[in-house]
This record gives C-alpha cells, structure tokens and sequence, in this order.
C-alpha cells in the first residue's frame, strides 16, 4: 500500500484541476469495482455492490485535491505573483518549491523585505521565481495553477509528503473499494474534487448519487507535538472517529455505529472533537432533504504544510474499519 | 479542436437603444431583495422574444429562448439585477433616518451624497458636520455608519419609514471613452443579456436568468441554478478594475483586471473555481475572432457562478465580466469598448458551443 | 421670490472657485442690472452695484455683503494613468470627497469627473484603511491617460458638480449654498427695495475670495467706505452629529450675530426692528470671530461699523448644502425693511461713546 501512497502524493492535483490524481485512481481501480462515472464538476464517482433488502446506498467521499497556488500576475521583472487555491499558510510557503501544471516550470517562493520578524507577511507579499532573468522567459500565465513540490518520505512508521491531505483519503478509500467482497450495502466510492475551497466537489456528488448514509474519509490534526493546541487525537492511537469538527456534527448514531464496528473488530480507534476545518461529510449531509453522515479520521500532523505526516498504522487500521463497518447491515440508533 | 470564426458572424451592435437602456437601468433603483423596478423594466425589454418567461418564488426573473433543433445544449446566462444599497433602520424624526448598507458598500462614500428614498424615490441627502466644527483628530477617523444620516428634511418626515430601501441618486452619463453611473455592476451584464435574448445564437437553448439578492450572497443564483438544469453556465458581470498606480509609483500587482483590457474572463475567484474547458474555449474564441480578453486575477470575490456551478450534481461553469473602477460606491467608471468586447466575446462563444465541448477531461 | 429661488438654483450650478469668481459673477451681473443703478468689477473681481437713494447727496450708504466664491479643488499633479492629484480650495474635509461628481474646467473646456479613493493596494499600508486623505485621492475623468494629459494641465480648477436637489418643505440642497444662498437673500432685497422708498444708498456687493483670504470683503469696504456694512452668510444649522450649542434652527429665521466682530448698538437696532415686524431672528453668540467676510471688513479703513446676518445652513462645505428658502424669504424682507428705515440720524443713534438712554 504504501507504493499506492507514494504514487498518490507525488501526482499533482491543486483543487479545481485534479484530472492527474483521477486518472491514476481510475487506473488503479479499473476492474475492481462495478462502475466508473465523472461528473460535471470531474468527481469520480465509483460503485461496489447491489442495495440488498437490509442495505443502504453508503457514499464514501475522500477528496483528490490538494492545495495549491495560482498565478495572479507576471510582474516586470519577471517574478509570478501569486495567491492560494486552498488554505495555504504563508508561514509555510517561503523557501518551499512549486511546480506548475501546464508547463512543468519549478518555481522556488521568495518573500519582499520583511522587516517585522514577529509577523509573517501575506502572500501578496511573496512572489515565486522561476529562474527567469527576464520577462519574456518566463512561460508562466495569469492563472495558471502549481502544486507545491516535495516528495515523499517513508520514516518506517510514519509517512511523510505534502498532500497527505487527502491522498491518504484517497488510498484508504481505493482499498475499501478494492478489498470490498460481500457487503449488503450499494457501497459509493466518490473521489472529490474541490475540497480545499469550501467541499464543492461532494455537494454535486452527493446530490447525484443520493445516499442513505455518508461518510468522509480525511485527515485530521493531532495534539502529540510540543506546545500544540489541545486535541485529543495523536499518530499512531488509530482511525479517529469524528463526533464534530468546525462545520459538521456527526449523525450520533453514525458515531455510535461506528465505534460499536471498531470495538466488535478489535481494532483501536480515538474519538475526534477537531475545532477548526471541515470535511465532505459536511457537504453531504445538507443535500436534499439530509443525510446522516459520519467521519473517519486518518490523524495527521503538520496538515496543509509541504510535509504532512501519518501513521502506516493508522491507515491501515482505517482501511479494517470500514471494511468491518461495510460488511455488515447498518443499524441506526 | 481549432476554433475557425463563423465567416457570417456579426456581433451584436451597441449603439443608442443600448446604450439608452443601460442609463434607464442604472438609473433605477433595485437594491438586493428590491429588484422589482429593474425586472419591470427586463420584462418589457424582452417582452415577445422568449418561448418562456417566469418570476419565481425569489424574484428572479428566467427566460428560455429556445434554439433550432433538438437536445441542444442548455446554457444559462446569468446577469444580477440587484445592486448595492441601503435599508432604513431607523428614524430619528423630523425626516433624519438611520440606514445600514445593502450589500458590501465602502462606508467612507457616503458623505455628502444624494439619495433617493423608497418606491416613490424621495430625494434626500447623506449629511457630513461642517468641517469647521470638527477637530484634526475627528478628521483623521473615517465617517462610519453610526455617525451618518439621510434627511430628508422634516416636511418629509413620513415620507419614508423603516425597512425603505435607499440608493445613490447618481446619473448615468457618457464621459470620454467611459460609461458613469451607479449599479454598473451589474445593470452591464443585464443589458449585456438582453442584448444576447435578442440576438441568440440559434445552437443553443439560451437560459437566461436576471437574478437576485447576488450581492448579499447569490442568492437568486442558486434557486435559478436549480430550476433551470443547465449543462454549462456562464455568469455576466462586473469586476473590479483596481488599476490604478500605486502612491510611489511601485508596480501594480494586486490590480484584478484593467481597463481597455477586454472582457475579464475567470479562472478562479472566491466562490468558483471556473470549469477549464469553458477558459480554454472562451480564449480560444478570443484568439480566433480577434476579439481582446483578459484573465481577472484569481483571489477574492463571487459571481452567481458561485451559487449556480453548485446546483443538483454539479454545473460546469465560468464567469466573464466588464472591468470597471469603484465598483460599490456612488458611480463606477467602465470603458465602453470593454462592454462591447465583452458582448461580442459571448455572442461568438456561444455560437460555438456544442455538446462536444464538455466532452474532454475538465 | 420664485425668482429668487430660480436664480439660486442657477448659481448653484456654475463654478465661481475663490480667486476665480467670473463664472458666478456673470451670473449675478444680469440678475441685479435691472434692480441697480450702477455696476462696476473691483480689481479683485468683487462684484459692486448701487441703488440709489432718495436723500440729498450726498447720501450715506449700507453695504450688503455677500461673498459669491465657492470652495472646490484645483489639479496639482497629472499621474501616468491620466489621474489628477488635487489640492483644496478653501476648507474641505476630506471625509467628505471619495465618489463626488466634479467638473475639470480645462481651457478645452469642461470635463466631467469622478473624485476617488485608490484601492487599499495602491495605498501605503498605514494610510490604506481609515479615513481618506486628500494627498491620496483622485480624479479620473474616464478619458485614457494619454487624451486626459493632453486635455487637463496642472493649475486647472475642479468645481463640484452635483445638481440642486428640492427636497419637500421648502429645501434646496446643493453645493455653493454657500455662499450663494446669501447672494439670493441680497437679490430679493434689491427687488423688495425697488417698490420701497430708501433714503440712503445702498451698495450690493458680491465679493471674492472669501474661502480663502478674506481680500475681496476687506478691498470693497476701502473702495466703497460705506457707512455701515451688513454680511450675509451662511451659518451652521442643527443636523445629527452637529453640537447643538453652536447650531441654529432652520426655518426659523436668520441668525444675528453678536460678539466683538459685530457693532453691538447696529446689532441690537437690527433686533428691535425684526421685532416690531414680528420677523423671527436667531441670536448667534461668537466670542472672538464670526468666521466671515465681517473678520476684516469691520477692521477696513477707519473702521466700518457691521453686522452679520446668517442663514441657518446644514451640512456646510459638503455637495449637499441644505437651505431652507422661508430663511432667505424672511432675510431680504429684514434687510429691505432695515434698509428703507435708515434715516439721517440713525448713525447717531449707534454712537458708541453715547451711553443707552435704557
């Protein structure tokens, strides 16, 4: 699996323009599920299994964008100015590479003088500099969109990358589909576009595929690192079942099941309250006339940085989750 | 998939019926949820040119030209027909009222200004203590909502009540190579789609839909969006022009789109990432009928493509505006050329829009 | 009075900055050409007309000052966008300025504008929100930059062009009601003059400068010596956020000013006589200066002795001056009546070395 990752990660795929990521996961999937659709905003939207009589029809949404930046302007001396597609830190942008989609071009991000070290200055005060020494050699538009560049690392345990967000989604939903033998359920694996910017993707996909029950597969933060915000999620404890986030309250009842299926299987998990952020699962949960929606976790330091960090433990254990949760009639309560 | 210019395409004219139904429009008064003067006058603009014309449940006012043939592409246009304001809040007596803005209205326009209050468009100002009474240290604060009032003197006094909506009295008027006027944004998109009701191209259904409540939140994008089913939308409107130079003659970078730079055509905004078959198709357009575009700047900001891309599963969709300087204050600046560059750039797109186009990876 | 009102709307819409008064003046000519007697330019460019008197020559005579500049901006530098960097011209708050019609007169001709305020980018970051400053803001006149250098050149003046506004009860509000509205008041009291009989000779003068120096009303007095000076101007009328201690009531009658800048025994014969008419006036207290032409004109030559006659005005120095025209009605009517009432023993009776016989 962890080749699966490492394939994953290292495709570029900013909110917006995730056609790379799709193409491999469809690749990745082909005769491994029973059908391959994209919609009008490109999500992939993937089927396993037939309604039985006691089923539901269970979306499963991660997303295959990342964040990323876009071109706002060449300035006359040749450096792209630019802003973010997604919630890019500026903290974490200066020094750190981009490569951009249509031209391969690698841009390094360079920042104005800054003379207040106690403050970090926004991104239209940041330019990325291809190595042009003029104008006319840099190949970059208005409007053209990077992906940041870095690749990944295997530390043993633990993975590192950026993109982590959600690509481990990604490859947690691509084995469920895959490992997926019997289930009652009409089990929907939606890869979704549009995350980064407000979960858009998810709301036409949900929309269009209906479900009785929802779930998102992301990551989440940690509180296991020094001086961090008090969160009782940390690497390597197992998947983290969401009970509530900034933008979504899990269905109780989702929660409930969903712990009820880790215990039953033997499998660790942790309960996550994450203050800030949100998921599809949001998004899902208003379509139509609502639907109940839950969450699994995959915990991750470092989120929306060049180097994400997970558990090879944890995705693993979330893969077991669902399969555990998914095999069995879903009994609400 | 090379794009060739249709050898009988002529763009739709703006002469003087347009240009005399733009200053009728941004003349009028419609502020976010009080659109019923601009849709009387789109109604009676389009009156006979449609197969269907509807007033839903918000006020959005859809139109439906159908085109020539079977299983066409559906496009919906959408142009807004509310513009930004005020609401009464409060009434003082003897004809001095409180207001809060309709809309995202840059507060420090407001001093000094006329107003028009109400349906009946009573006349009115928003006041400013004489300079002579206020002290350095008042002057170096902003004038804000709380210390502004509209009088409009006490024989009015009953002349308006709480919950009256208000806009600026400002005039249209033609100046140089530039259009003037208050509520350009987006009385220009909506005269834009009038204009293309009137020449629309017969390959597609053209969906048309003057919408409501766009600047306090798309709001009648998204109940239109839903209604209408598009297969692609395109959203006509108004984006900043912030060109202008900086105070030590420092490059510009932040400026969003230019003037006399063309339609803006959007890649990415606040609220929509645009569909890149649809940038790719409108530039191709550009590049084949040597009409001038450019590309807004990504970053902040919506259009009702926002609200409409998000509707059922999922819109393609992308939005193309006229730039224009001080957008939200008492009168915005356009150049004319923009508008017609704009029409003409839309005209020829939709001409070319088949159902083969979305047919590639977005 | 329709007139009146007519012709004050009309003087509203010319420009007449200080220092460059000859649009409002060829306005105001024509207006009183028929109500005088004799007219003639200062070498200021202050406006002087003389109706004669009934009395033997030679006659003494009042003056009826109003100044007829306006405050405004004038271009002080033209950006590579074809943007104008203006100055003021007269007492501006700044405040007040973002997204105002003006008018560019250029020697081409007049040209439309639009004051503005840069977008926060174009702006220093310590300046970019907060209140507008004059040195950041500008005019763009819709044409591009190479036709607006072309047009407009360093030095051109910016008037304000917003249109009179009838508001219902009798409010006219527009720009330059300041001082024009005082110029109306002077108007009708010449035609009120004309079916009355007046010993002394009256001078109607429209002086320059005001906003800025003061030069017309002190020039005039020296030229003309008048015997008594009265001044009408504009003062502050009650509106929100205006402290009601130094604020006056609309229509209820002009104020009469009363401090070391005004002739106490003038004022207080001005009041008796309001009200034996049963005009309603206002008191309006100024413990040093009046703020008007009166600063120097009480202090030109050997002294001239002056009132100050106000007209309540709300929102002074903004486009949207309000007025109420029952003040100017009952202004000229007060002026014309103090005027056919002057007799040969009026100066007499102010004598300030005479103690009051109450």
């Amino acid at each position: 699996m962890k080749e699966i990752i490492r394939q994953l990660v290292e495709t570029t795929g900013p909110s917006g323009y995730e056609s790379d990521v799709r193409a491999l996961v469809k690749k990745m999937l082909k005769g491994q599920v029973d059908s391959m659709k994209v919609d009008a905003l490109g999500n992939l939207i993937t089927r396993k299994g037939k309604k039985s009589k006691d089923g539901l029809t269970v979306m499963l949404s991660a997303h295959m964008d990342e964040i990323g930046i876009i071109a706002t302007h060449i300035d006359d001396n040749g450096f792209v100015r630019f802003t973010s597609v997604g919630g890019v830190f500026p903290r974490n942008t200066a020094g750190g590479r981009v490569r951009f989609l249509k031209t391969g071009q690698v841009g390094v991000i360079g920042m104005e003088s800054h003379k207040n070290q106690s403050s970090v200055p926004g991104l239209e005060k940041m330019y990325i500099d291809v190595g042009a020494s003029k104008r006319s050699d840099v190949k970059v538009s208005v409007g053209d969109v990077a992906a940041f560049d870095r690749p990944f690392e295997d530390l043993g345990t633990r993975l590192v990358s950026k993109a982590m967000d959600d690509r481990i989604g990604v490859a947690v939903l691509m084995e469920v589909m895959k490992q997926l033998k019997t289930t009652p359920h009409e089990v929907v694996g939606v890869f979704s576009t549009q995350e980064e910017v407000g979960t858009r993707g998810a709301t036409t996909a949900a929309y269009g595929v209906d479900p009785d029950l929802g779930i998102a597969l992301d990551v989440t933060l940690t509180g296991d690192t020094p001086n961090a915000d008090t969160m009782a999620v940390s690497l390597g404890n197992g998947p983290a079942i969401k009970v509530k986030d900034g933008g979504m309250i899990s269905d109780p009842r989702v929660v409930a099941w969903m712990e009820a299926g880790a215990k039953r299987a033997r499998l660790p998990y942790q309960m996550e309250v994450l203050t800030g952020g949100t998921t599809d699962a949001r998004s899902i949960q208003m379509t139509r006339a609502g639907v109940p929606v839950g969450c699994v976790s995959i915990p991750c330091r470092y989120v929306h940085s060049p180097s994400e960090m997970v558990d090879y433990g944890d995705v693993q254990n979330s893969v077991k989750l669902l399969l555990a949760l998914l095999s069995k009639p879903v009994q609400l309560r | 998939m090379a794009i060739r210019k249709k050898p009988n395409w002529k763009a739709p004219r703006i002469g003087a019926a347009e240009l005399a139904l733009l200053e009728t429009l941004s003349n009028a008064s419609g502020v976010s949820g009080n659109e019923a003067a601009i849709r009387r006058i789109v109604q009676e603009e389009i009156n006979g040119l449609a197969d269907d014309v509807v007033v839903d449940a918000v006020g959005n006012l859809l139109v439906t030209k159908k085109g020539r043939g079977q299983n066409l592409p559906r496009v919906m246009l959408a142009a807004h027909m509310d513009e930004v304001g005020f609401m009464i809040t409060g009434d003082d007596g003897d004809g001095i009222f409180r207001i809060e803005t309709v809309g995202g209205v840059d507060e420090r326009t407001l001093a000094g200004k006329p107003v028009w209050v109400g349906e009946k468009r009573q006349p009115g100002v928003i006041g400013a203590k004489p300079v002579h009474l206020t002290t350095a240290s008042e002057r170096s604060s902003a004038l804000t909502l709380d210390a502004l009032r509209i009088d409009l003197g006490p024989a009015s006094a009953k002349k308006a009540r709480v919950g009256d909506w208000a806009t600026f009295a400002t005039e249209f008027t033609r100046v140089g190579p530039s259009l003037r006027g208050k509520a350009l944004d987006d009385r220009l998109g909506v005269t834009t789609l009038i204009t293309l009701l009137k020449h629309a191209p017969a390959n597609i259904d053209l969906l048309a839909a003057f919408t409501v409540q766009e600047e306090i939140g798309l709001r009648g994008a998204r109940v239109a969006g839903y209604a209408m089913k598009p297969d692609i939308a395109i959203a006509l409107d108004c984006t900043p022009a912030m060109d202008l130079p900086r105070w030590d003659g420092s490059e510009n970078t932040q400026y969003r789109s230019k003037l006399d730079g063309g339609p803006a055509i959007y890649v990415a905004d606040g609220s929509t990432l645009a569909d890149p078959r649809l940038v790719t198709h409108l530039q191709a357009v550009g590049d084949a009928y040597g009409i001038p575009y450019q590309l807004r700047q990504p970053g902040s900001g919506g259009t009702d493509a926002g609200a409409i891309h998000k509707t059922r599963d999922g819109v393609p969709s992308i939005s193309v505006s006229v730039p224009a300087r001080y957008l939200h204050t008492p009168a915005a600046i356009a150049r004319l050329d923009d508008w017609k560059n704009s029409l003409a750039l839309l005209h020829a797109a939709l001409t070319h829009i088949d159902r083969d186009l979305l047919k590639g990876a977005r | 009075m329709l007139e009146t009102k007519d012709l004050l709307k009309q003087m509203i819409q010319v420009s007449g900055l200080s220092g460059h008064e000859a649009p409002i003046r060829e306005v105001i000519e024509p207006a009183w050409k028929p109500l005088t007697d004799e007219m003639h330019t200062s070498r200021l460019g202050s406006l002087h007309a003389r109706k004669h008197g009934s009395g033997p020559a030679p006659r003494p005579s009042i003056a009826i000052v109003t100044h007829m500049d306006a405050i405004g901006l004038i271009v002080k530098q033209i950006d590579s966008e074809g943007l104008l960097h203006v100055d003021q011209i007269g007492g501006l708050d700044p405040r007040v300025l973002p997204s105002q019609m003006v008018m560019v007169h250029t020697q081409g001709g007049d040209l439309p504008g639009l004051l503005v305020m840069p977008p926060a980018h174009c702006l220093p970051e310590e300046d970019a929100s907060g209140a507008p400053q004059l040195k950041h803001l500008r005019v763009d006149t819709g044409l591009r930059p190479t036709a607006a250098r072309r047009q407009v050149r360093v030095g051109d003046l910016i008037s304000f062009a917003s249109k009179p506004v009838e508001l219902d009860g009798d409010l006219l509000a527009g720009h330059s009601l300041d001082n024009r509205a005082s110029v109306a008041v002077l108007t009708e009291a010449l035609r009120l003059l004309g079916r009355r009989k007046h010993a002394w000779d009256v001078w109607a003068v429209a002086t320059a400068q005001e906003e800025e120096t003061l030069f017309g009303a002190t020039t005039s007095g020296y030229a003309l010596r008048p015997t008594l000076a009265v001044v009408i101007d504009v003062t502050f009328a009650k509106s929100p956020s205006a402290p009601a201690h130094r604020t006056y009531d609309q229509n209820k009658g002009p104020t009469l000013d009363w401090g070391p800048n005004t002739h106490p025994k003038f004022h207080r014969e001005m009041e008796k006589l309001a009200k034996r008419l049963e005009i309603p006036v206002q008191e309006a207290v100024y413990s040093k200066s009046s703020g008007t032409d009166a600063i120097l004109l009480q202090v030109t030559v050997e002294g001239i002795p002056t009132v100050v006659v106000g007209i309540p005005l709300r929102y002074m120095h903004t486009p949207v001056e309000v007025v109420n025209t029952k003040d100017i009605e009952r202004a000229s009517r007060l002026l014309a009546e103090f005027v056919s009432a002057l007799d040969e023993t009026f100066m007499d009776k102010i004598r300030l070395d005479k103690t009051d016989e109450n």
